[in-house]
């Protein structure tokens, strides 16, 4: 006889690898779970559009993390509650895959709320499927913003109370309130009525998607009997009895038919475009690698330090930069507070030929101080026989280190005599490359225009690095 | 769906558990209009009381199917007219 086979939808693998050994066709999903309803549900719904190829998935935090394990999909796990974040960035780059994202009530409920919320408003052309069983299921049943009042959890012994809790969040309802979503519907997984409108649901959601229609969510009441501590039978009534009062099944939104198909455009870009967007166009080639250069090279783990606008962070930047473009390995660090001007900031730069690990310079070799408490703050930091270099124009006092090499220079005064106080860094610069000779001063002309913003400074810039060059050779000569 | 169609050599229609897959929740046990599933009395490798067929009353109507959790753990043959 000829039978017809109702089984295992083909969107899903063959074998599940995530337990491993002789478990390989199950999933770890408890017992009476609705995680692994849902799951036929949309594989089936995937394989039957023939869809699964151009599906990708996304998993939460949650017990559905490992959803990556079933689907034979495109898949990725994100960071708790921001999987309508991610879905948006795919969403907008594969205009033709099918986005999902698939979330519990504490992933997006709680930690996600404003991501979904944000998403739904944006009106993103993704399909979420909102899994929601009353509790944080995955770390053991604590309360979840969906937690009935009354309801006890591992967070809630004698019952939610709303004076202290608050009262269950009801997503569909406030989602449906936003202008852009296409399609809001809540159902259930607690018989096969409603596992039956809950297929269709699913259905009509990745439809929605398909035809560009734009933003579905479909909330699923779903049973935990492992974290409710009851049956799965029960669990199933539990949710009749306790949760659809409060959490009613209903279609909340549907524009579906009326909604105005999203049109997408194909945006590529040349490579030119791209450095001009960057600002790059007169980057040149790449430098030949000097070997003995490199290996010669004394590793710098430099602090610079001074206020808040004295161009502190840009000549990390500029400095970091000119070292990238003669092959050296650099990092840059920022650190400031929320002042644009008149704040303490300062940054940790390395330069070197060996692979960096931690870019933080706790010990600096080369100190650059701008004003009087950046000496204060790290005088003491800088490692024997390293370079302390002073704006001797602000800073009111001298290094009281005496194990260290100390140059003092009026960086300020210099480059106001330019008529640009900011551009004290570069003077700082020119004199720091020719005193240490670690590298020509002159290399920093390439790179300043790269890191300058204003184009029109760069000229004076440049000379600012010739006078701080000047400074040392007049000062500090070297015989 | 578009079902898979193969050659049984039992009586249509009819269904199967899996055995080593049924975790036991006794879903589909519940749900069966025609109380044609029963537990065994025998643990599986997973350590459960399993489900399975009482041999007879089955419409094909899918409905374990769909309330079972468990991706692969019930299949469910029906006639196709020839």
């Amino acid at each position: 006889m000829k039978a017809s086979v109702l089984q295992k939808p083909k969107a899903f693998y063959d074998k599940f690898e995530r337990k491993g050994g002789s478990q390989l066709e199950t999933t770890h999903y408890c017992p009476g779970c609705g995680h692994g309803i849902l799951h036929k549900l949309i594989a089936e719904a995937l394989a039957d559009f023939d869809m699964a190829d151009r599906t990708i998935l996304i998993s939460p935090v949650g017990c559905s993390v490992f959803a990556y394990y079933y689907f034979d999909t495109g898949n990725i796990q994100v960071a708790h509650g921001r999987a309508p974040a991610v879905a948006t960035g795919l969403k907008r780059v594969h205009h033709n895959g099918i986005v999902i994202s698939y979330q519990g009530d504490g992933d997006l409920a709680a930690i996600g709320g404003d991501e979904i919320l944000q998403a739904a408003n944006r009106g993103e052309n993704i399909t979420v499927f909102f899994v929601n069983n009353a509790i944080y299921g995955m770390t053991g049943g604590q309360m979840a913003p969906t937690t009935l009042v009354g309801q006890k959890t591992t967070t809630s012994p004698y019952g939610r109370k709303p004076e202290n809790e608050g009262y269950p969040i009801r997503m569909s309802e406030i989602i449906a309130t936003l202008e852009a979503p296409v399609y809001v519907e809540r159902t259930a997984l607690i018989d096969f009525k409603t596992i039956n409108r809950t297929k269709r649901a699913v259905r009509k959601a990745l439809q929605n998607q398909i035809e560009n229609k734009g933003f579905s969510f479909i909330e699923v009441l779903s049973p935990c009997p492992t974290g409710w501590k009851m049956t799965p039978p029960d669990s199933q009534k539990w949710i009749e009895q306790n949760m659809i009062p409060y959490f009613p099944l209903k279609v909340f939104k549907d524009i579906s038919d009326s909604a105005t198909p999203f049109t997408y455009t194909d945006r590529t870009y040349s490579d030119s475009e791209v450095l001009n967007i960057l600002g790059l166009s007169q980057l040149g080639e790449r430098k030949k690698v000097d070997q003995s250069f490199l290996e010669n090279f004394p590793t710098q783990n430099m602090k610079i330090a001074g206020f808040g606008g004295q161009g502190v962070l840009s000549a990390g930047v500029v400095m970091a930069a000119c070292a990238m473009n003669e092959n050296l390995e650099v990092s840059w660090i920022p650190s400031y507070g929320p002042e644009m001007r008149g704040g303490t900031a300062n940054c940790s730069v390395i330069l070197s030929h060996h692979r960096i690990g931690s870019p933080l310079t706790t010990n600096p070799n080369v100190l650059i101080v701008m004003n009087t408490p950046s000496l204060d703050a790290f005088e003491d930091d800088v490692v024997k026989d390293g370079l302390i270099i002073v704006n001797s124009s602000i800073v009111d006092r001298e290094v009281k280190r005496k194990d260290v090499d100390v140059i003092y220079i009026p960086l300020t005064e210099i480059a106001s005599r330019l008529g640009v106080v900011a551009a004290a860094n570069m003077v700082c610069l020119g004199a720091y490359l020719e005193y240490t000779k670690i590298m020509d001063y002159k290399l920093l002309y390439d790179t300043i225009p790269i890191a300058l913003k204003k184009k029109s400074l760069i000229d004076l810039n440049i000379k600012a690095v010739d006078e701080g060059v000047k400074y040392i050779r007049e000062h500090y000569p070297r015989s | 769906m578009p079902q898979e169609i193969i050659e049984v050599a039992f009586e249509l229609p009819s269904m199967e558990v899996v055995s080593y897959l049924c975790k036991g929740c006794g879903l589909c046990v519940t749900h069966c209009p025609q109380k044609c599933i029963e537990f065994s009395d025998q643990f599986n490798e997973l350590g459960y009381k399993y489900a399975q067929y009482k041999g007879e009353g089955c419409t094909g109507c899918g409905i374990c199917f769909y309330c079972c959790p468990e991706p692969g753990a019930i299949k469910v043959y029906k006639k196709v007219r020839e």
